[in-house]
């Protein structure tokens, strides 16, 4: 037996049980040959449902304008900006596990990132909705578009945060969307190449591109996904700063903060991995994919949570901490007052934030915890929740009470409409989830094909033996044989 | 040269460490390798094929600072030349505030560009149809196969693949033109290489 490359004994197999090339090839593309099940009819119906409520809403926006929602002069952003740092923050996980996780080569990466990776192409496709539809007048959506147009030209102001934004959403979507598919193309072949109904042999050989496994067009490939996770990973840290920016750089007191962008990414990533572990846990159960995303995985992904969850309440800290240091009396009425004080109109979720993303997150220095899927599905919607909590407090408690004590708001709350665009995204979020389900790969097989022998529980096992019987023996022949 | 035909014989391997070897036995017995094709990145196996590397990441630079430039270039003319603003007094050319655009279409323009370029090179397209030497070489055969010429020994190619390793040997005949590859001019010899 001669070994390609050597992994640690140490380190716990990326793949169990007894698998070859073929077996790999079965488990992963098993879902999409057979019928779907009860179940995915099921969620999918209601996840169209909700989509259905969603465009309803939208329409009730778009008929009567913004007054359909519960916003005011005081409160101009309410649920519906709260909504889109939300979803842009939790598209973040997909790209760090693709890109970044690349970069640092992360073995277990590959059980998870075609699933991340969707993940964020979905999540960005909701989170786009809500800056377009709170525009209003959304059929003057293009005019954000720097075009020569009859209207001077007229351009767009390159200097505002805004515009930023609309350039860095659409090219993390870009990037994002481009990424995730030039990894599908050979695993769309793969299931071509064993289709068995001549539909399902055209459509994916339409999806396939006509992809042949040829080992020039694999180094191609090769080094096409390293360049654009090298291109990926200050894409995603600039797209979250750029979200922060929106607030950061205007003078309302409680956003006109400089420790904001690097406390957006790593509340983004943290609220991102929560959601690829709520989706990751049930996609493994249905899809009978426990072998490929193991409990490693997820306590991998669960160290990232707490790691990314400390950061963000060091940062909460030092938000309070300069509020005080800085002794600025709105300043400090803004964090002390509007936040702090729990008897205060909206002090409720502050304090539901700090309990959701700093106190809970912190049962992960536990192994056992890590390690345990129950409790990882709950303190995964837990820390949804409280990031959500999170843009609310950051959004609503540092306008509701302004300058001007006559114009307070203090009765903020969102209509149905509003609530139900933010389900509308929910029901977007996972129809496209459901299909994507049903009809891709939902793991990269080729990556896990490329890892099977270094990491799957059988080889390592078998490198165990040898290593044991003679050690010395087995470095000079077979490490030393492979550089 | 479409039109033509071309016979290969084509070999299947089920493991990468017998095709190693094999792809080595090969090329020094001086047959000519028109491609392999593997269900995953095998690596190192191109320098074992010697192929030249790829400077597709020299595109994808060059296309960086293009976006760079076009950013650049259009908002300073936008907002010095076209239509210049005046923001509280402030500098018509900000260029501190136009970083984040100019960056993002840096990034925008090195990735559309790159997989641009890769889909072209590797004639990768919706509605493409190639030549597919074994249905298993995208699921857990390595399949190499090998181009035969007038002189060319069939049966002498198809033993010594058998010999190196080969699990299922055949002869095909497949149409010339681009979809079956135009890698082979790009194939160094195997006495020009060193370090084996």
């Amino acid at each position: 037996m001669s070994l390609l490359k050597y992994e640690s004994q140490q380190r716990e197999p990326l793949i169990n049980g007894n698998k070859d090339y073929h077996q790999v090839t079965e488990d992963i593309v098993r879902p999409i040959e057979m019928k779907p099940s009860r179940l995915w009819y099921i969620g999918f119906g209601i996840s169209v449902a909700l989509l259905l409520f969603g465009v309803y809403s939208i329409y009730r926006e778009v008929t009567y304008g913004i007054g359909q929602w519960n916003l005011n002069k005081t409160i101009g952003w309410g649920w519906d900006i709260t909504n889109f740092v939300w979803w842009v923050g939790i598209g973040h996980a997909g790209t760090l596990i693709s890109a970044i996780l690349l970069l640092f080569r992360q073995g277990w990466r590959t059980g998870v990132n075609r699933a991340a990776e969707a993940m964020t192409i979905f999540a960005v496709m909701c989170a786009g909705q809500f800056p377009i539809w709170h525009m209003g007048r959304v059929w003057m959506a293009f005019f954000v578009l720097p075009y020569p147009n009859t209207r001077g030209p007229l351009w767009v102001n390159f200097n505002s945060p805004l515009l930023w934004d609309v350039f860095a959403i659409s090219t993390y979507f870009t990037v994002s969307l481009l990424f995730w598919y030039s990894g599908l193309l050979p695993d769309f072949a793969t299931v071509r190449d064993r289709a068995k109904t001549k539909f399902r042999k055209m459509m994916y050989g339409v999806a396939a591109f006509g992809w042949s496994g040829s080992t020039k067009h694999w180094q191609r490939h090769e080094s096409l996904s390293l360049v654009l996770a090298g291109l990926s990973t200050p894409l995603v840290l600039s797209v979250h700063t750029i979200v922060s920016f929106d607030f950061a750089t205007s003078v309302v007191p409680g956003w006109h903060t400089t420790i904001f962008p690097p406390y957006f990414v790593a509340g983004a990533i943290f609220s991102g991995f929560a959601m690829v572990q709520t989706l990751m846990i049930v996609v493994r159960k249905v899809l009978n994919l426990q072998d490929y995303i193991t409990l490693g995985h997820i306590e991998a992904m669960n160290k990232v949570i707490v790691l990314t969850g400390s950061i963000v309440a060091c940062a909460y800290l030092t938000e309070l901490f300069i509020a005080w240091y800085g002794q600025n009396t709105y300043e400090m009425w803004a964090f002390f007052e509007n936040r702090g004080n729990l008897f205060s109109p909206y002090g409720w979720s502050y304090y539901l934030m700090m309990f959701c993303n700093v106190v809970s997150p912190q049962l992960f220095w536990s192994r056992k915890l890590r390690r345990n899927i129950t409790v990882t599905f709950f303190m995964s919607i837990i820390v949804n929740i409280g990031m959500w909590f999170e843009r609310f407090v950051i959004i609503v408690t540092s306008v509701y009470r302004d300058f001007l004590p006559s114009s307070w708001s203090t009765y903020y709350s969102p209509s149905i409409w509003e609530i139900g665009f933010y389900l509308g995204t929910f029901g977007l979020f996972f129809t496209c989830f459901f299909l994507f389900g049903k009809y891709f790969p939902t793991i990269a097989i080729a990556e896990i094909k490329a890892v099977l022998k270094t990491s799957g529980e059988n080889y390592k096992a078998k490198m165990t033996d040898i290593e044991k019987a003679d050690s010395e023996k087995f470095y000079i022949e077979e490490v030393e044989h492979a550089h | 040269m479409a039109g033509g035909q071309k016979k290969f014989v084509v070999g299947c391997f089920d493991d990468e460490a017998v095709l190693f070897p094999a792809v080595k036995k090969v090329r020094k017995a001086g047959y000519k390798i028109h491609d392999v094709y593997t269900p995953f990145p095998v690596h190192g196996l191109d320098h074992a094929m010697g192929l030249r590397e790829t400077s597709i990441h020299t595109a994808g630079f060059i296309y960086a600072i293009t976006g760079t430039t076009t950013a650049v270039a259009f908002i300073s003319w936008i907002f010095t030349k076209d239509w210049p603003l005046n923001i509280g007094g402030k500098p018509h050319f900000a260029l501190p505030a136009w970083i984040p655009i100019t960056f993002e279409l840096t990034v925008l323009f090195a990735a559309v560009g790159m997989v641009l370029t890769f889909c072209y090179l590797c004639n990768l397209a919706p509605f493409v149809k190639k030549h597919v030497f074994h249905p298993r070489a995208t699921d857990d055969l390595f399949v190499m196969a090998i181009e035969c010429t007038d002189k060319t020994n069939e049966a002498e190619v198809q033993s010594f693949l058998s010999n190196a390793g080969a699990i299922e040997i055949n002869i095909q005949v497949a149409e010339t033109g681009w979809w079956i590859g135009r890698y082979d001019r790009e194939q160094k010899l195997y006495k020009e290489e060193v370090g084996y």
